[in-house]
C-alpha cells in the first residue's frame, strides 16, 4: 500500500513534468499544425541560459524570467525565419526542419556549455515529507508541489487566454481557419509567431521544472522528455491544453507503476501499449476536438 | 486525406495535399521516361535492364575503391534498403513512421540469433528470408494498429515503438544479450568468391569486400522488387489510398488492408536492412537502434526526395557521408579539438537539413525533376509557339 | 582498365614489400639482433601501417557527444596531454606519437564506422583505450581480423581477455567480477551483520559485479535493484532498497548515478552506508555535482563522507602522491582547458602503459611485435596502477587487483585494506606484497626492448 502510494505520487509529479512539455507541443500544434521536435533542445538551451544567470549570482526567479523571455524570443525568431517558409508546405518537411533544428541546437548548447553534467538546484527543498516514522514520501516535497502547481497554473492561464481574451480568440481563429480569420481582420502571421513564442516560453518553464526534478543537466537532458512529452500530447489529443495535462498525468502514473512493479527497461514499451490502447478507442486522442476517424 | 478532419484550416489542408505535390514530380517524370523509344515498353523488362546496369556499376565501384570505401558502401546499403521501404510507406501510401529503426532491430536480432548457433548456421540467404518474414509479421501487427491512425498520432505511436524495442532487449537480456548485445559471426567469403575476385582484379577478396557484395546485392534485389511493386497495380492502389481516399473506397478498395499491406512490405525491407546491418556491424546491440536511427531514415527519404527510390538511396549516401564531412570540416578547416569538432558537426548537419528543406522542399531528386519538367514544358511551349 | 591498373598497383605493392624486407634483413644483421634498444633516429624504419620513420599513429573511439559524453570525453584529453609530454621529450625511439580519436556517440554502429575509418583509411598502427563494452564489441572482429593491436579497452568487461579468439585485444582496468569479489569479501569479513542491498546498472557492468559479490555474501543480500542508464528517476529503486531494510548499499553504477542515488536517498531520509565500485566513486566529480545541493536546499556537509570504494589508480585528491604530482605537471604543461580530473588521470595512466608497450616492442616493431611485447613484458610493467597487469601469452586481462578505502570529509581516501589481488571465477583473493611504484625522474618510463 505504501509502495503504491509513493509510486502514485511519483507518477503525478513525473506526469506533470511530461504535461508541461506536452503543453508546449500542443500550443505549436494548435497554431501551425507542426510537431516541434526541436522543443527539447530549445528548452535545454533556455535552461542553460537560466543556469548562466543563476551562476552569475542572481536568484532562481531572475533566471526563470530570463529563461521565459529567451524562450519567447527564440520561439518567435524560429517561427519567422525558419518555420514560416515551410508552413503550409509538405507536412514532413516541417518535421525534418524541426529535427534539423533539434540536432543543431543541441550541438550548439554542447559547444557553448560543454557536455558535462552540472547540478541544478531547485527553488524549493526537494526533501520528501515524513508521513510517519521511517516512511518518507519522496514525491511530496515543497519542490514537487511547486512543480505540479506551476503546471496546473500554466494550463489554467492558457485556457483562460484562449477562452476569455480577444487575443486568444484571434489565435484560435488563425489556427482554425486562416482564410476566415484573415477575412475577419486577424493578422494571422502575427498570431502564428505568437503561438510559437508562447510555446517556447512554456517549453522554457518545462525545462526548468524538469531540471529541478532530475537535479543534473547536460545538453541532452531533455531527450527522453521529447518522446514522453510527445506521447502525452498525443494521448491528450494534441489540440487541448487539458488533454495535454491529463495525458501527461495518465502517462506519468502508468510509467511509474511499470517502473515500480516491473522494470525500467520496459518504460518505452509501456508507453507504446498505453498509446495504442487509447488511440484504438479514440483515434484522435482523449480530448480531441476533431471527430474520430472512420474505421 | 479528407478524413483527417482538422479544423478546415489552410495548414491542415495544405499538408494533406503536400505529399502528392512532392511525389507528383517523381510519378510524372518516370511515366514520361516510359514513353521514350529506346527503352523497352514493359516495366519489368525496363527494370531488369536497370538492375543489370546497376549491378555492373556496383562491381566497378566496389573493385575501383579502397576497402574503407567498400565498408562505407555496405553501410549506405543497409540504410538505403530501409529507406527504400520507408519511402514506399510514407511517399506512396502516405503513412509516416518514426519507428522503422525498431523494425530494423527485429531483422538484425533475428539474423544474429540464427547465426549464433553451435555448428554451422543455415545459409545466409535463408537466414535473411527468415529475418524478412519475422519483421513482416511484426510489421503486420504494427500496421493493423497504424492503419487506423493518421499524421501525428501515427508518428507518436511509431516513435513509442522506436523507444520500446531497445528496452525489450534489456529486459530479455538472457536471450537478446542485453546492453552489450550479440556478437555476429560474419559469414566468411566462400572460395569461389575469393578466386573470382582475384581473377577479376588481381586482389584477394577479403571479408569486408564479401560483406559489401552481400549488402549491395541485397540493396539491388530489394530495390528491384520495390520498384516493380511501386509501378504495379498495387502501387497505383496505394497512391489512390493516399490521394483519393473516398474515391478509392467507393471503388471497392478496402483502405485498411491496403495500408496494412504497405506497412508489411515496408517492414520486410526494414527486416532485410537489419539483417545486413547485423553482418556489416558484426554486432546487434540496443545502442544501434535508438530512436535517432528511425529519425535518420525519415530524414534520408525526405532530403533525397519523397516517394523516389533513387531519392532514398541518395539520402542514405548523405546520411553516412555528411556527418563525416562535417566532422572533418571542423577538424581540419576550423582546426578544432576532436570533441568540439564532433559537436560542431552536429550543428552543421542540423543546419544543412534545415537549409535543404527551405531551398529544396521537394528533396534533391524532386527538385531536380521539377526543374527538368519545367524546362521541358518551357521548351514545348516555345516550340508550340514557334510552330 | 580497372583490372590492369589494379594489377599494376599490386605489383608495385609487392615490390615495395620486397625492398622493405630486404632493408629489414640488412638492418637486423648490422644491429646484431639487439632489437630497438640501441640505435639512433637514423635506424628508424617504417614497418606496418601507422609506423613511419618519425611517427607512430594511435587511434581510439570515445563518446564525445550524446548522453554518454559527460566525463568520458575528458579521457582522451588526458591521453593527449601525456603523449604531448613524451613527444616534447623526444618521443619513443625518436618517433612522435600521434593520437587520433573520433566520436562514436556511444552507438555501436557508429563505432564500427569510425574504427573502419581509423584502421583502413587513417591506417593507425594500434588502437588504444576504445571506450565502452557494446561499442568496442562492434570493433573487436575487425581489429582482430586485420591484426591491429587493440590495447587497453576502457571497460571492465571480461570480454577483452580472450587471447585465443581475439589475440590482438587487451584489457586494462580491473574486471568488474574481480572487483565484486573483493567488495564481497570485505563485507563478509568486516561487516557480517550488514543487510546488503545492490544497486546495479542493468548491463554487463552490474551483472558481472553482482556475480562477483554474490560469491561471498549471497546470504547477506536482501535486495537487488537495477536501473537503465538514461532514466533519471530512481525513486522506485531507492524506495525498494529502503523497504527491503537494506542498511548497506553496494552500487555498481556510473558517477552521475552515484550523485542521483545519494540525492534520492537524502530526499527519502534513507541513510544506509554506501559502497560504490570504482567506476561510480569519483569523489571529485560526484562532490562537485552534489556540492551545490549541500549549500542549497539540501543540508549536510560532504555527502560522500564515509562512503566505501575501491581504488586501482591514485586519485586527483591525493596531492602528495608522486604520480598525481607528475600528472598534474603534465596536465599544466599541456595547456588544455579545464582541471586535472580522475578521468584525465585515467587517460594519462593508459598513455603511460602505451609508452611502456612501445618501448618494450623495440625500435622498429611490427604490430605483432607490440602484442608480443605486452605478452612477454607487460606483466612486469610498473606504473601508476596499484596492482600489476595480468598480461601473459595466455592472458590479456589488465590490472589484477585493488584496495578498499573509505572517503573522508575532505574527499581523500583512507586505505582500509592492502592491495587485494584476485581474478575471475573462483580464484582466491590474496594480498599483493609488491612495493608501491614511484614514477621515474623524467616522468617517462624506460622499458627495455624484448628479444
Amino acid at each position: 500500500m505504501e509502495e503504491f502510494l509513493s509510486l502514485t505520487l511519483g507518477g503525478v509529479v513525473n506526469g506533470s513534468v511530461y504535461a508541461a512539455f506536452a503543453l508546449a507541443l500542443v500550443l505549436i500544434w494548435r497554431s501551425t499544425r507542426i510537431v516541434n521536435f526541436a522543443q527539447g533542445s530549445m528548452a535545454a538551451a533556455t535552461t542553460f541560459i537560466a543556469v548562466a544567470v543563476i551562476d552569475s549570482g542572481q536568484s532562481y526567479w531572475v533566471g526563470l524570467i530570463v529563461a521565459l523571455l529567451a524562450g519567447l524570443v527564440m520561439g518567435a525568431l524560429i517561427e519567422r525565419v525558419i518555420i514560416r517558409p515551410v508552413e503550409g508546405g509538405p507536412e514532413l518537411n516541417a518535421v525534418i526542419v524541426t529535427l534539423g533544428l533539434f540536432i543543431a541546437i543541441q550541438g550548439a548548447v554542447a559547444l557553448f556549455a560543454g557536455v558535462n553534467q552540472r547540478a541544478f538546484v531547485p527553488p524549493f527543498s526537494n526533501i520528501g515529507y515524513e508521513v510517519r516514522e521511517g516512511f518518507t514520501l519522496l514525491s511530496l516535497s515543497p519542490n514537487t508541489i511547486w512543480t505540479v502547481a506551476a503546471v496546473v497554473v500554466t494550463m489554467l492561464l492558457l485556457i483562460a487566454l484562449f477562452r476569455f481574451t480577444r487575443l486568444g480568440l484571434a489565435m484560435r481563429a488563425s489556427a482554425f481557419g486562416q482564410e476566415v480569420a484573415r477575412l475577419l481582420g486577424v493578422r494571422v502571421g502575427r498570431m502564428l509567431t505568437l503561438g510559437w513564442a508562447l510555446a517556447a516560453a512554456v517549453g522554457a518553464l518545462a525545462g526548468l521544472l524538469i531540471a529541478g526534478d532530475v537535479s543534473f543537466i547536460s545538453p541532452t537532458f531533455m531527450d527522453q522528455l521529447i518522446v514522453f512529452g510527445f506521447v502525452a500530447a498525443v494521448l491528450g489529443g494534441l489540440d487541448s491544453p487539458i488533454g495535454a495535462v491529463v495525458g501527461g498525468l495518465l502517462l506519468g502514473l502508468a510509467l511509474n507503476y511499470v517502473r515500480g512493479y516491473l522494470d525500467d527497461s520496459l518504460l518505452g514499451m509501456a508507453s507504446l501499449v498505453i498509446l495504442v490502447i487509447v488511440l484504438l478507442v479514440r483515434p484522435g486522442g482523449l480530448f480531441s476536438t476533431t471527430p474520430a476517424r472512420r474505421a | 486525406m479528407s478524413d483527417l478532419q482538422t479544423p478546415a484550416g489552410a495548414p491542415g489542408a495544405a499538408s494533406d495535399d503536400a505529399p502528392s505535390t512532392a511525389t507528383a514530380a517523381a510519378n510524372a517524370s518516370s511515366a514520361g521516361a516510359g514513353g521514350r523509344s529506346f527503352l523497352p515498353k514493359s516495366t519489368l523488362l525496363r527494370h531488369l535492364l536497370v538492375l543489370a546496369l546497376c549491378a555492373v556499376l556496383a562491381v566497378l565501384l566496389l573493385e575501383g575503391t579502397e576497402r574503407s570505401t567498400n565498408d562505407q558502401i555496405s553501410r549506405i546499403a543497409f540504410y538505403a534498403i530501409a529507406a527504400g521501404g520507408l519511402t514506399l510507406l510514407t511517399g506512396l501510401n502516405g503513412q509516416i513512421s518514426l519507428g522503422h529503426g525498431a523494425l530494423m532491430a527485429v531483422g538484425a536480432y533475428t539474423t544474429a540469433l540464427m547465426l549464433d548457433v553451435d555448428g554451422d548456421p543455415l545459409p545466409l540467404a535463408v537466414i535473411f528470408l527468415v529475418a524478412v518474414a519475422v519483421t513482416a509479421v511484426v510489421g503486420a501487427i504494427v500496421g493493423v494498429a497504424a492503419a487506423r491512425l493518421h499524421g501525428p498520432y501515427l508518428a507518436g505511436a511509431t516513435l513509442a515503438l522506436a523507444v520500446g524495442v531497445p528496452g525489450l532487449t534489456l529486459y530479455f537480456s538472457d536471450t537478446l544479450g542485453g546492453e552489450q548485445g550479440i556478437n555476429v559471426r560474419a559469414p566468411r567469403a566462400p572460395d569461389w568468391f575469393v578466386e573470382g575476385i582475384e581473377a577479376l582484379s588481381g586482389e584477394r577478396g577479403q571479408g569486408t569486400k564479401w560483406l559489401a557484395y552481400i549488402a549491395v546485392a541485397c540493396l539491388l534485389i530489394s530495390y528491384f522488387l520495390l520498384a516493380n511493386l511501386m509501378r504495379s497495380r498495387i502501387g497505383r492502389t496505394w497512391r489512390a489510398v493516399r490521394d483519393q481516399e473516398v474515391a478509392a473506397e467507393l471503388a471497392g478498395i478496402s483502405l485498411g488492408s491496403w495500408r496494412v499491406l504497405a506497412f508489411v512490405v515496408s517492414a520486410a525491407a526494414a527486416g532485410l536492412a537489419g539483417g545486413v546491418l547485423a553482418i556489416v556491424v558484426r554486432l546487434t546491440a540496443p545502442g544501434s537502434f535508438l530512436p535517432v536511427l528511425s529519425l535518420s531514415l525519415l530524414t534520408a527519404i525526405v532530403i533525397g526526395g519523397l516517394g523516389s527510390l533513387f531519392g532514398a538511396l541518395l539520402g542514405s549516401v548523405l546520411l553516412v557521408l555528411l556527418p563525416e564531412w562535417a566532422r572533418d570540416f571542423g577538424l581540419e578547416v576550423l582546426d578544432m579539438e576532436s570533441a568540439q569538432a564532433s559537436q560542431a558537426a552536429f550543428v552543421i548537419y542540423g543546419l544543412l537539413l534545415v537549409a535543404t528543406m527551405l531551398f529544396a522542399p521537394a528533396g534533391l531528386v524532386g527538385t531536380v525533376r521539377l526543374a527538368l519538367l519545367r524546362r521541358r514544358a518551357a521548351r514545348a511551349m516555345s516550340r508550340a509557339g514557334g510552330g | 582498365m580497372t583490372r590492369t591498373s589494379r594489377r599494376l598497383v599490386s605489383v608495385l605493392a609487392a615490390a615495395t614489400i620486397a625492398t622493405t624486407m630486404a632493408a629489414c634483413g640488412g638492418d637486423d644483421d648490422s644491429g646484431g639482433g639487439g632489437g630497438g634498444g640501441g640505435g639512433t633516429a637514423e635506424d628508424n624504419e617504417a614497418t606496418d601501417p601507422g609506423m613511419t620513420e618519425d611517427s607512430v599513429l594511435i587511434g581510439a573511439h570515445y563518446p564525445l557527444t550524446g548522453p554518454a559524453a559527460p566525463g568520458y570525453s575528458e579521457i582522451p584529453t588526458g591521453v593527449q596531454a601525456y603523449f604531448d609530454f613524451v613527444n616534447a621529450n623526444g618521443g619513443v625511439y625518436d618517433r612522435q606519437i600521434e593520437w587520433r580519436y573520433l566520436d562514436d556517440g556511444y552507438n555501436p554502429t557508429n563505432t564500427g564506422q569510425v574504427v573502419n575509418q581509423l584502421v583502413l583509411e587513417d591506417e593507425v598502427f594500434a588502437m588504444m583505450g576504445g571506450l565502452g563494452t557494446a561499442t568496442h564489441n562492434a570493433a573487436l572482429d575487425l581489429l582482430n581480423s586485420e591484426g591491429v593491436p587493440d590495447l587497453f579497452v576502457a571497460s571492465g568487461s571480461s570480454l577483452w581477455d580472450n587471447p585465443e579468439d581475439n589475440p590482438y585485444t587487451f584489457g586494462w582496468q580491473p574486471d568488474y567480477e574481480s572487483e565484486g569479489k573483493i567488495i564481497g569479501q570485505y563485507i563478509a569479513e568486516n561487516l557480517p551483520d550488514a543487510k546488503v542491498g545492490l544497486f546495479l546498472q542493468d548491463d554487463d557492468f552490474g551483472e558481472d559485479g553482482e556475480r562477483g559479490i554474490r560469491q561471498y555474501i549471497d546470504d547477506q543480500i536482501v535486495a537487488a535493484e537495477s536501473y537503465t542508464s538514461g532514466n533519471t528517476d530512481l525513486g522506485a529503486q531507492i524506495t525498494a532498497l529502503q523497504q527491503a531494510g537494506a542498511d548497506f548499499v553496494v552500487g555498481f553504477n556510473t558517477p552521475i548515478y552515484t550523485a542521483l542515488s545519494q540525492l534520492t536517498a537524502l530526499r527519502l531520509n534513507y541513510q544506509p552506508e554506501w559502497f560504490y565500485s570504482n567506476v561510480g566513486s569519483d569523489p571529485q566529480l560526484v562532490g562537485s555535482l552534489l556540492e551545490r545541493f549541500s549549500s542549497g536546499a539540501v543540508t549536510g556537509t560532504s555527502l560522500l563522507e564515509g562512503v566505501y570504494t575501491t581504488d586501482y589508480l591514485p586519485t586527483v585528491d591525493e596531492v602528495d602522491n608522486p604520480w598525481v604530482q607528475l600528472f598534474q605537471r603534465v596536465w599544466d604543461e599541456s595547456g588544455q582547458e579545464g582541471e586535472l580530473t580522475n578521468f584525465r588521470i585515467y587517460g594519462m595512466s593508459q598513455a603511460y602503459t602505451m609508452v611502456q608497450a612501445l618501448q618494450a616492442a623495440g625500435r622498429n616493431p611490427t604490430r605483432d611485435d607490440l602484442v608480443a611485447a605486452l605478452e612477454q613484458a607487460g606483466g612486469d610493467f610498473e606504473g601508476p596502477a596499484l596492482a600489476p597487469f595480468r598480461y601473459s601469452e595466455d592472458r590479456h586481462a589488465g590490472i589484477g587487483g585493488m584496495g578498499v578505502s573509505r572517503i573522508g570529509a575532505d574527499g581523500s581516501a583512507e586505505e582500509l585494506t592492502g592491495i587485494l589481488i584476485t581474478d575471475v571465477g573462483d580464484a582466491e583473493i590474496e594480498e599483493y606484497d609488491g612495493e608501491e611504484s614511484t614514477p621515474p625522474e623524467s616522468g617517462i618510463p624506460d622499458e627495455e626492448a624484448i628479444g
